[in-house]
């Protein structure tokens, strides 16, 4: 569990860290360092410089910014996992963030560094794209603002260039829309197998609109559209047929512990829990 | 929960005597939990080298070629060495003896062909570890690979690639246990049920990897080596023959052990790979087991295919009992990897009178790491199978689980008990746990829920097991390295006892219980008693902390040492006082006759003793005895289970609701530890029966080489257990003790099956194979839901018929 040998930068500014990555093309960004760490001590990443951006100041809030809600890159999960002001205003970040491995990841881990990393079975990517998120960006050329819907291009691969670094994350408040969060947890590294977040308004009884983002499943996260569409206008009665669409169109990932075909299912049934629990949970128009 | 007496025994109040049954913390902790104490990684000798070793990514490969000019180019290697190297170093050791037993030499480096993966090729010794990692990645290996023989089943088949060519087989041996007139049995039977059981392969991941640090010192010509092990004099005995030194100059010396569950009750070629460094460099070698090495190259646990006959009368009367078990041994042999099997078969009717057995067991080389010894060594996979097929019948015979073992146990009045597999139960009453367990769980109650939840579509299940295993290993006649164990106590001039056990705890806790003990005989208080373990130089030679004999075998040697020394201070208390010698008490530091009118201070007895003016006439000066104690017998504690489940049909997760664990270890020194043991134990049972299981794929890969991907136990995985004791002596000992290391994991891994299956009951699912994941679950409940196309039943319809 030795890493092979790399050097090592501490930035003080964003701008001093966009430089070292301007030379150092090959270079990684480390945050809280929980996956990639790892990867380097099983020599199966081998980076020959690691810039480390733990340093910058004021990359670490949760902001209300009026129109949304503003996470700094280097805010760990536990801080998004207990913040109040979330937990009012766009609670799903939160509760996704609560299930995210264990205490000692909750707190190292950064909401930055889980996105860049982009690994199929995060957390984050679900509730990042049923929100519509923005990920906000810095490089060389200035500010930058990705939507949620465009970032994840593939398996650990993003829309990220290799000299952007992730500075916040912007969600908008979801105040009286119903949000979920459900999750089935690889019983060995705690990422999700499958993990459906949702959130639903609701007008009267019926769906006003259900925006889902499904992890796990896919080499790469997605929006379940056509459940989305075929319960836009809805009764709730329509969640248990809609939910049956979770996976369509979906190439699924397997591995020893959940193959294709089981993952398929599992975002039917996840999909199913947390549409009712959301809706439970909406406040009517 | 506190049962009896408050935790650090400070209920007597008097500090004499009783402190056998306090639920006494543990004088371990203090320094474990501070992180001041010492492991094997924690070492730091002066000019010490480290050391990393070059392992095969094949299963099944010739070397082609080894180059390592490029590793000794990188600065700070010191010496990268190879098989040839190694001239003269012996193989590393398989005490395991079997009639036809095939052994493959297993060197401690490979030569000429690997097989598998994680077998060490090349070591490399560099001035830091980060060099010598570096430096081990740029060792040159090309391998021609070879077909892997994975599955032990596909092994055994005539033209199967063969792991060991010499052999011109795969199969290592053939172990028959027949007993009764098992052709009678099966003849008179009413029903036979017949089903394939699978113990799948486990990694045993102690907390604390292996680690060897070995120091040489030319001029006194002493080997020093600190080792993670469970058995230190066995080691040096091995370290001495495979180095080739005198025994008289290694000394083995186990630092703190962060756990070993069997996996280094062993010995390993890093073993001796270190020490033949260290001897050669002149310097100290130091090695640590990264967590990766310990997926791929210590010893993994179970892995046996069982395929069983059970033959019953329709009054649930079971008459005989076949099984034919293929156990995979993996490449090569560690120390005990053959003989594991055979317990299996020893335990096989578990606590069942079953008058007929025939047993054979198959052991099969395949290309991966060796099995061996894993909490509970071939005895879960027997209580696995009899539990799970008792059952299987009860549910064949439309009886209650419950009635079924009621039927076929022994009476207490028939212990000692001689079961058709040659063992002599010592003493139990498997009723009397039984139904203890299921007050506490409410049994009746819990039935009545499920009837109620199968109408709603919830899967409740409920399951039983009620084992009895076999622990305090063991008489020598039947072990392969003796069974005995030593003690020596010495009481020191300030009247401080010294105690030196041949036992190697790892975690168990021997260092409170002896001291509880040896306080209790004295009449002294625990923190007047230090136990020593673990240094071949300071100890006598001993055997070693498994099997769950390190209270049953070395506490019983303890316990006599401790008598021999009361014998000679009541001589002298006696001469003091002018009286006779007979019948004087031990208590509240003081030896007294029994109607306490005279005594003598224990200080003065002490330095009576070692004064030595005023002994009585011939008597030598000093106090000390040691004892080695041979038991007669090995022991053998039971007890019930009773486990409630929950699955999700959706999903086919389990949820365990509910956990009870009877279980009686015979008298009890400290409860806490008991308890402890049992907690513990109960986590690694129900992990192999819903998370645990190696992989090797087809190739011979191992894809569970990570606890990213070997689903150990979480705290958020399990239940509020609520524990319970019997308590049946043990004829063995004088002090009734059993053991208790491995119930918890031996009685609970087919509580949870048989609760998962009885959930799936109503589906026409009889059984399903560990570990119960999820997936695995939900396939067998979608088959057993789709409804049967014309003609063709359901995989579970069909089962079912076969098992009939």
């Amino acid at each position: 569990m030795i890493p092979a040998a790399f050097s090592y930068e501490s930035p003080r500014t964003l701008k001093e860290a966009l430089a070292l990555l301007e030379s150092n093309p090959n270079a990684k960004l480390l945050a809280g360092g929980h996956s990639l760490l790892p990867a380097m001590k099983l020599r199966l990443a081998t980076p020959p410089a690691l810039i480390d951006l733990g340093r910058i100041p004021d990359l670490n809030y949760i902001r209300d910014t009026g129109d949304h809600l503003a996470i700094g890159a280097l805010t760990p999960h536990a801080a998004v996992a207990s913040s109040e002001l979330l937990h009012r205003m766009s609670p799903l970040l939160a509760e996704a963030a609560d299930s995210i491995g264990d205490v000692q990841v909750r707190n190292r881990g950064t909401i930055g560094g889980s996105l860049a990393q982009a690994h199929p079975n995060a957390d984050y990517p679900a509730a990042i794209l049923a929100l519509d998120a923005e990920i906000v960006t810095l490089s060389r050329t200035g500010e930058h603002v990705i939507p949620a819907r465009e970032f994840f291009t593939g398996m650990f691969t993003t829309a990220l260039s290799a000299n952007e670094i992730i500075t916040e994350v912007r969600v908008p408040k979801t105040t009286g829309a119903g949000a979920a969060y459900k999750k089935f947890a690889h019983p060995a590294s705690g990422y999700a197998v499958v993990g459906v977040a949702t959130v639903v308004r609701k007008h009267g009884n019926a769906i006003e609109s259900a925006a889902i983002g499904i992890t796990g499943v896919s080499g790469t996260p997605y929006r379940a559209t056509a459940v989305e569409n075929a319960l836009r206008g809805k009764p709730a009665s329509a969640i248990a047929d809609a939910s049956r669409r979770a996976a369509d169109g979906i190439e699924a990932i397997g591995d020893t512990f959940a193959s294709p075909g089981y993952r398929r299912h599992l975002a039917m049934v996840f999909t199913r829990r947390a549409l009712e629990t959301a809706l439970a949970r909406a406040r009517a128009k | 929960m506190p049962r009896n007496g408050k935790a650090n025994g400070k209920t007597n109040g008097k500090g004499s005597g009783h402190w056998i049954g306090q639920r006494f913390k543990r004088k371990e902790d203090p320094r474990l939990i501070q992180g001041i104490s010492h492991y094997a990684d924690d070492l730091r000798l002066p000019g010490m080298l480290h050391c990393a070793f070059v392992r095969s990514p094949h299963a099944h490969a010739v070397i082609r070629s080894l180059d390592t000019a490029s590793a000794r180019s990188v600065p700070g290697v010191v010496a990268v060495i190879l098989a040839q190297d190694l001239e003269g170093v012996g193989n590393v050791p398989c005490a395991g003896v079997l009639p036809d037993l095939k052994t493959p030499a297993h060197p401690p480096l490979a030569r000429e062909r690997v097989r598998y993966v994680g077998e060490p090729v090349a070591a490399v010794v560099a001035e830091d570890m980060y060099a010598a990692r570096d430096a081990a990645e740029l060792v040159q290996v090309e391998y021609d690979p070879l077909p892997a023989v994975v599955d032990m089943e596909k092994a055994l088949a005539k033209d199967a690639d063969l792991v060991h060519q010499e052999f011109k087989t795969n199969v290592a041996y053939v172990h028959p246990l027949k007993n009764g007139d098992i052709k009678g049995a099966f003849k008179r039977a009413n029903r036979i049920v017949k089903e394939r059981l699978v113990n799948q392969r486990l990694a045993p991941v102690s907390m604390e990897p292996r680690g060897v640090v070995a120091q040489y010192l030319p001029g006194e010509r002493t080997l020093t080596v600190w080792s993670s092990t469970q058995i230190p004099h066995l080691l040096k005995t091995q370290i001495s023959l495979m180095l080739g030194l005198p025994e008289t100059s290694v000394r083995v010396v186990t630092p703190e052990v962060g756990g070993g569950f069997g996996s280094k009750l062993n010995v390993y070629g890093e073993e001796a790979v270190v020490p033949w460094l260290a001897s050669k460099l002149g310097r100290p070698v130091k090695w640590i087991e990264t967590r990766r090495e310990n997926m791929q190259a210590t010893i993994h646990g179970r892995d046996q295919i069982a395929y069983l006959e059970l033959a019953l009368k329709r009054d649930g009367t079971i008459l005989g009992l076949r099984a034919r078990i293929h156990a995979d041994l993996g490449a090569y042999y560690q120390l005990l990897t053959p003989v594991i099997p055979t317990l299996t078969a020893l335990l096989i009717t578990g606590c069942y009178k079953i008058p007929a057995v025939d047993i054979e067991i198959t052991g099969v080389l395949t290309n991966k790491m060796a099995t061996d010894a894993y909490r509970g060594a071939g005895r879960p996979e027997a209580t696995y199978v009899i539990e799970r097929m008792v059952d299987l019948a009860a549910r064949e015979l439309k009886m209650d689980p419950v009635e079924i073992r009621r039927k076929n146990f022994p009476k207490p009045t028939e212990f000692p008990y001689n079961t058709s597999t040659g063992v002599i139960y010592d003493s139990a009453n498997y009723q009397m746990s039984l139904k203890r367990a299921l007050d506490l769980a409410g049994y009746t109650k819990l039935r009545a829920r499920q009837k109620a939840g199968w109408k709603q579509g919830k899967y409740y299940g409920i399951g039983l097991s009620t084992y009895v295993e076999i622990c305090g290993m063991g008489p020598s006649s039947a072990m392969p390295a003796g069974g005995w164990e030593s003690a020596t106590v010495r009481v020191e001039p300030t009247g401080k006892v010294t105690v030196l056990t041949g036992a190697s705890p790892h975690g168990q806790g021997q260092e409170t219980t002896f001291a509880q003990l040896v306080a209790d005989r004295f009449g002294l208080r625990p923190e007047d008693v230090a136990v020593i373990h673990g240094d071949t130089a300071a100890v006598p030679y001993g055997i070693g902390t498994f099997g769950s004999r390190a209270t049953a075998v070395g506490g019983t040697a303890v316990y006599y040492a401790t008598e021999k020394i009361k014998s000679k201070m009541s001589a002298i208390a006696a001469h003091l006082m002018g009286i006779k010698p007979d019948g004087l008490v031990f208590g509240n530091g003081k030896i007294a006759t029994k109607d306490k009118k005279k005594s003598v201070g224990f200080g003065e007895v002490v330095s009576a003793a070692y004064m030595a003016r005023t002994l009585p006439p011939g008597m030598e000066p000093g106090l000390e005895a040691t004892h080695f104690f041979e038991p007669s017998n090995f022991t053998y504690p039971f007890g019930a289970h009773v486990c409630s489940v929950e699955v999700d049909p959706e999903t086919g997760e389990t949820k365990i609701e509910k956990y009870v664990a009877v279980d009686d270890c015979g008298n009890v020194i400290n409860p806490l530890l008991v308890d402890g043991q049992i907690h513990g134990g109960i986590v690694q049972g129900l992990a192999q029966a819903l998370y645990e299981e190696v992989i090797y794929n087809e190739d011979g890969q191992l894809v569970t080489g990570s606890l990213m991907d070997y689903a150990l136990p979480k705290a958020v995985h399990q239940p509020q257990f609520v524990l319970d004791r019997t308590v049946t002596p043990s004829p063995v000992n004088p002090m009734g003790v059993k053991g208790v290391g491995e119930a918890g994991t031996i009685g609970s891994c087919p509580a949870v099956v048989n609760a998962v299956c009885d959930a799936l009951s109503p589906l026409g699912i009889k059984h399903i194979d560990m570990p119960l994941k999820p997936e695995k679950v939900w396939r067998a409940i979608q088959k057993a839901q789709t409804p049967p196309a014309a003609g063709k039943r359901s995989r579970a319809q069909s089962r079912a018929r076969r098992t009939a």
